[in-house]
């Protein structure tokens, strides 16, 4: 197997590093973790992603591999003999390929529209959080986890954002789990495995965070 | 190559993401149905129940099982037709090709939008934006002939589509990009000399018509 070094440029409050994170920790990867400063970027980060400047960026044997679900692919690929994150019939590869990509067009652009937003412009954006969520949990189904009966690439794609719900709420004062709760469930389901668990900072630590953050963000 | 069934392309001619799969399926000689969905009128039913979420072209149906998003389909046309190959051998290849492709989807479409979308003088800043991608692709291409090396294959099929939306916004933005990115430029022409993607491709001045005449829909003259 490729046990060369593998480094992950971090952050510990963002949902597409923890999605990194998830799978690492399923195929048992051994990796250094380097937190970096968003406020106040690094070398390091500005040469490995020029382009976008974000984490997360795996760097793996020198190289490095930027955007979440890009990773989780390459990870995938490079570490194919251990829990698998896509399915290997090309069909229901490509069922979750799609509804990966329908996360990242909608989901953090609109959970952060309710945590920053006000007044109008905030009840809209719950709206459509909440019709996202519903429109996921109708892709789950009776289904233990969007992989089946092991957590797959859908599910690390997605359950990250689960930390971030706390956060949602309190700002957004409504509850996603009277709303969603077979979504709620899935994400219980998914903390009782240990690669999740040890990934996914405890949602409290994200609200207390977010104040902070406001204020860095310029947000009143 | 077999067919392995039946397949369907829900389209229309103007889409740059309907052309990437007509190339994809083309270079993997792939006989299938073009269904063109009426730009002006309704949707069509099976769109409809194909594409809920986005009731968007293209929609590919395979054996009658619907597959949305081009990116989404172009990759799945890689996996299940095996030859000749779109995407690099080597994982790292194939991470490079998907985020440039990722790139493109955030970016192209609606840079050049920004531009062709003007009621009246373009802002520079648009024009530098838009350049500015193009740099950033001839970037990743550097000295090899095809962003996938020696070969035509995946990230070209994503991006040559766009092209044909060029002289639009070059019409529109006062800038020709032969001269901003003689490099990008020359990349295209190699691309329009293969069969394949010279008929899935529209006129450029097709698609300016097409341009003008949605402007003025819009109320924009």
């Amino acid at each position: 197997m490729e046990d060369n070094k593998v480094v992950l440029l971090d952050w510990w409050a963002s949902a597409f590093a923890m999605r990194v994170k998830i799978a690492l920790a399923e195929k048992g990867i051994k990796y250094e973790s380097k937190e970096q400063n968003l406020f106040n970027k690094s070398q390091e980060l500005l040469e490995a992603n020029p382009i976008h400047k974000k984490i997360p960026v795996l760097i793996h044997d020198g190289k490095s591999i930027c955007e979440s679900l890009v990773i989780l692919q390459y990870i995938d690929e490079v570490w194919h003999d251990k829990s698998p994150l896509l399915p290997s019939d090309p069909y229901r590869r490509s069922q979750a390929r799609f509804w990966a990509d329908y996360i990242d067009k909608k989901l953090y652009s609109t959970g952060r529209r309710v945590w920053t937003g006000k007044g109008e412009d905030q009840e809209v954006a719950k709206k459509e959080l909440i019709e996202l969520l519903k429109t996921m949990e109708g892709e789950l189904g009776d289904k233990h986890f969007f992989g089946g009966d092991t957590i797959g690439f859908l599910d690390v794609t997605l359950v990250p954002f689960t930390s971030w719900f706390y956060t949602y709420e309190t700002w957004g004062n409504f509850s996603i789990e009277a709303e969603c709760p077979k979504l709620i469930e899935w994400a219980k389901r998914c903390l009782e495995k240990e690669s999740v668990a040890n990934s996914l900072p405890h949602p409290h630590k994200i609200y207390e965070y977010s104040f902070e953050l406001k204020k860095k963000l310029g947000i009143e | 190559m077999s067919n392995l069934g039946e397949v369907v392309l829900l389209e229309c001619w103007a889409s740059p993401f309907c052309m990437r799969v007509k190339i994809a399926l083309a270079e993997k000689g792939v006989e299938y149905e073009a269904r063109t969905e009426d730009l002006y009128g309704g949707k069509s039913d099976l769109l409809l129940t194909s594409n809920p979420i986005y009731k968007k072209v293209p929609v590919l149906l395979h054996n009658g099982k619907p597959l949305c998003e081009s990116t989404v389909i172009v990759a799945y046309i890689d996996e299940t037709w095996s030859s000749p190959p779109l995407l690099p051998a080597s994982a790292y290849g194939r991470a490079q090709a998907k985020f440039w492709a990722d790139f493109i989807d955030k970016k192209v479409f609606d840079a050049g939008y920004k531009i062709w979308i003007c009621k009246g003088e373009v802002p520079e800043t648009a024009k530098k934006d838009f350049i500015e991608i193009l740099k950033q692709l001839e970037g990743a291409l550097g000295e090899k002939d095809f962003f996938g090396g020696d070969s035509f294959g995946f990230l070209d099929i994503i991006l040559i589509p766009l092209t044909s939306w060029f002289y639009s916004i070059e019409k529109f933005g006062g800038f020709e990009v032969k001269e901003e990115c003689p490099k990008f430029s020359a990349w295209m022409n190699r691309c329009m000399q293969r069969e394949n993607v010279v008929n899935a491709l529209p006129d450029p001045k097709k698609v300016y018509e097409f341009v003008v005449r949605f402007r003025k829909m819009q109320g924009i003259e």
